[in-house]
């Protein structure tokens, strides 16, 4: 049993550090460290230089821009970019479309969409959820209906994550209304400056604007973009979300988070002295730092299985449920450590509470998780 | 990165499975659990044939040199069993005493008699007002000539009427509360003013209460550095905090599993029980609570380095038993809860789990003892110093 990494992994590990150092524009690192919403430009500014140095896909096969790190280079990976205060890694082009169409695809969709993927010439977003299909996806009702080389696409998506960025959307539709409800869904990509296509903004509690609707209207799309075999979608559907959970865990951002309400909990005076020091604040901070440490070695624990298995676990499930508990309760105590300065809207403590309620529901909400686990792990 | 044992270790892990799989079904516990010393003389004595009583030890003092990784494979398996034995006070707290500690021909003769399963040892360190500090010591040893004559009280020594030897830790100088003037001495059980309250304790273990009154020691009973004991008595505690951690993660683990298994099996209203989706969200929580505790033992035993950094270590451990024991809790109760009217019944095997894993969420320190001792060396003040250097590695903070 040896618990760190080894010198290949923590000479990798420094390279990553300092291409982030190097190469983050500090006007995109700032806004990072603050918190302040980022624009179209500023993702594809660090995309590019990303793409530039061969880091933007490390899960694509090498023949299609991948890296052929190990599972734990990637995970250094991920951590050194939370860690450098870089943009998060947008996951619908990179992680969510493209696995699905380099194991799903026809060769003249590899070859035209990845390379666009790895260029920023394309934005993908999700069209998944629907007002009335949340949980219950396999319940989706937009439909499209084969009319010669054509779908007619009508139906409405929501909760799109930066749709208001995107011009390609992969949407989930019923191609078969009279199969059961999992048979007749299809996978398909359509391009959202098409006619029909209306984008409308959801604004979030926070304030922010990440989420939108995505309306379509007797949108005809042709028949090439369907992805698989037509009514094979649910089954693509799937294989996207088992990817989408391995993203979730955030153990450097939230070792971030931590570090960041330990200065605020530090600055904050109380009575002659600070908050951190009452005693009673900095153990709960204490109680979340624990069940973060357990988490980073879980996460190494699920890593190193996945190493030996060549096979991600069932311990995405659970990853992602402590994951995003942990993030919440920093937030939390993020909210209540600024007392009278979190009314202030020019303060962003609530806005970072209110906005991080979503990591519970979304990526399959943690009551989805748990049904999950318990019908799988522990064959309940 | 590798979380895997060695195949000497999977030999070790196979080899104690097994004897616990023979020795320790439930009606052969209880009769242990009910005999006079409240363990098994002849398991000690297949424990010592094993080789387990110095399997963790340095090689230079008489051990067989493995490392924290196989006591801890011991004591996880020894907390599915819920095996009685004096194995934490003899081996782990006397063992890593006189191993770290002794000074002289003596100690060593004593760690290679308790080695070869012939003497059982015990450390006396709570007293009434200490709760689990090992820094507040108001027993008292004064000089007498070139030994010791010492006087004072000490709370549930673990096994304490079956140790031959005490490790007790005294106050040779300042006041209770000086973490400088702390000093070990070895004490004979049967030492003219020595006495001892004995009591089952609520997991059917064993414990004494210890009075010194007037004992005369000689100047060869120290362990350690005469008034600079803390650092060792502290070395000792999360060598036996690592220890009672994976027992813990053992004990969890099946009071886990069996209550899946019951939920499973029960039925009410025509169905099992387990089918209900609120039973089976507290049975996923279980899962992820034994997880997240097996994960932090492994962090908690590596950092058991007599060589390494000891506020790391002790941030490490703290850090271990927190969670253990906020895990432990949620799992003990939700196994009594699932399994409904049974879980209360002495009959059965599940409540005796929980009342193990329930002491074992105290001894050697609670998760509120373990929150504070990490924010005092170092979490909850000021930035990424804050954290260990693994945590640091692990997370890339610089």
């Amino acid at each position: 049993m040896d618990l760190s990494f080894s010198p290949e992994d923590l000479r990798f590990r420094d390279e990553i550090r300092a291409f982030v150092a190097r190469e983050l524009p500090p006007t995109i690192k700032h806004k990072m460290q603050v918190g302040e919403e980022l624009s179209r430009e500023d993702y594809v500014t660090w995309q590019k230089i990303l793409n530039a140095h061969g880091y933007l896909a490390p899960n694509w096969p090498v023949e299609h821009g991948g890296t052929n790190w190990t599972v734990v280079q990637k995970h250094i990976f991920d951590e050194e970019l939370a860690v450098g205060f870089a943009p998060r890694q947008l996951p619908f082009g990179v992680s969510m479309v493209a696995p699905v169409i380099i194991n799903f695809g026809s060769e003249e969709q590899k070859a035209y969409y990845l390379p666009r993927i790895l260029s920023s010439e394309d934005w993908w977003c999700q069209g998944y959820s629907e007002p009335g299909s949340g949980s219950d996806l396999a319940s989706l009702s937009t439909r499209a209906e084969r009319d010669g080389d054509h779908y007619v696409i009508n139906g409405q998506k929501t909760w799109i994550t930066l749709a208001q960025y995107a011009n390609m959307i992969f949407v989930l539709a019923r191609t078969d209304p009279t199969a059961k409800k999992q048979k007749g869904i299809s996978f398909i990509l359509v391009d959202m400056t098409t006619p029909g296509v209306t984008v409308r903004p959801i604004e979030t509690i926070d304030g922010g604007h990440e989420i939108n609707e995505v309306i379509f209207e007797n949108v005809r799309v042709p028949v090439e973009n369907l992805v698989g075999t037509e009514g094979g979608g649910w089954t693509y559907a799937k294989f996207l979300l088992e990817h989408e959970r391995n993203g979730t865990a955030g153990v450097a951002g939230s070792f971030q988070m931590l570090d960041r309400l330990k200065e605020i909990a530090g600055e904050e005076r109380f009575n002659g002295s600070t908050l951190i020091e009452s005693g009673d604040f900095a153990k709960r901070i204490a109680e979340v730092e624990v069940r973060l440490t357990a988490l980073s070695y879980a996460q190494l624990r699920a890593l190193a299985a996945e190493s030996a298995t060549k096979s991600p676990g069932l311990e995405s499930s659970y990853i992602k449920i402590i994951g995003t508990e942990i993030q919440q309760a920093i937030t939390e105590l993020m909210l209540e450590a600024g007392a009278y300065a979190s009314f202030d809207s020019r303060t962003n403590n609530a806005a970072l509470y209110f906005n991080y309620r979503k990591t519970s529901i979304y990526a399959g909400s943690n009551e989805i998780q748990r049904n999950i686990l318990a019908k799988r792990m522990l064959g309940l | 990165m590798d979380f895997t044992l060695s195949s000497d270790q999977q030999l070790i892990k196979e080899s104690v499975d097994r004897f616990v799989a023979d020795a320790y079904g439930f009606d052969a516990r209880m009769a242990i659990s009910n005999s006079a010393d409240g363990f098994s003389r002849d398991h000690w004595s297949t424990y010592a044939e094993l080789g387990w009583l110095g399997i963790a030890l340095p090689e230079d003092r008489g051990g067989f040199g493995g490392t924290p990784i196989e006591t801890m494979i011991l004591m996880e398996a020894f907390g599915k069993a819920l095996v009685l034995e004096p194995f934490v006070p003899t081996v782990v707290l006397g063992g890593t005493a006189l191993a770290f500690g002794g000074t002289n021909a003596a100690h060593s003769d004593l760690l290679n008699s308790m080695i070869a399963g012939d003497v059982l040892l015990s450390l006396a360190y709570a007293e009434d007002n200490s709760r689990y500090d090992p820094s507040i010591v108001s027993t008292s040893a004064k000089a007498d000539g070139s030994g010791w004559v010492v006087n004072g009280k000490k709370r549930a020594v673990p096994y304490g009427a079956a140790a031959d030897k005490l490790i007790v830790s005294v106050r040779t100088s300042g006041g209770e509360h000086d973490a400088d003037g702390i000093t070990l001495l070895l004490i004979d059980r049967d030492a003219a003013g020595v006495s001892h309250f004995d009591f089952k304790t609520v997991d059917g273990q064993r414990a004494s209460d210890y009075t010194f009154e007037n004992v005369h020691v000689g100047a060869d009973a120290v362990l350690g550095e005469p008034g600079k004991a803390l650092g060792l008595l502290e070395f000792v505690l999360d060598s036996g905090v690592a220890a009672l951690s994976a027992e813990a993660v053992g004990n969890m683990s099946v009071m886990q599993k069996t209550t899946v298994d019951y939920i499973k099996a029960r039925e009410q209203f025509g169905v099992p029980i387990g089918s209900f989706q609120v039973l089976q969200h507290r049975a996923v929580d279980m899962l992820i609570e034994v997880e997240l505790s097996r994960s932090m033992l492994y962090y908690g035993t590596v950092a058991i380095d007599p060589a390494g950094n000891p506020s790391e270590r002790k941030r490490a451990v703290s850090a271990t038993k927190a969670q253990i024991a906020r895990s432990g809790r949620t799992v003990g109760q939700s196994a009594i809860q699932l399994h409904g009217g049974i879980g209360m019944s002495e009959e059965y095997m599940i409540g005796h789990y929980f009342k193990r894993m329930s002491m074992l969420e105290l001894a050697l320190g609670d998760a509120d003892f373990h929150l504070r001792r990490l924010i005092a060396e170092g979490s909850g003040h000021g930035s990424a110093a804050s954290f260990t250097s693994a945590q640091k590695q692990l997370a890339g903070v610089n």
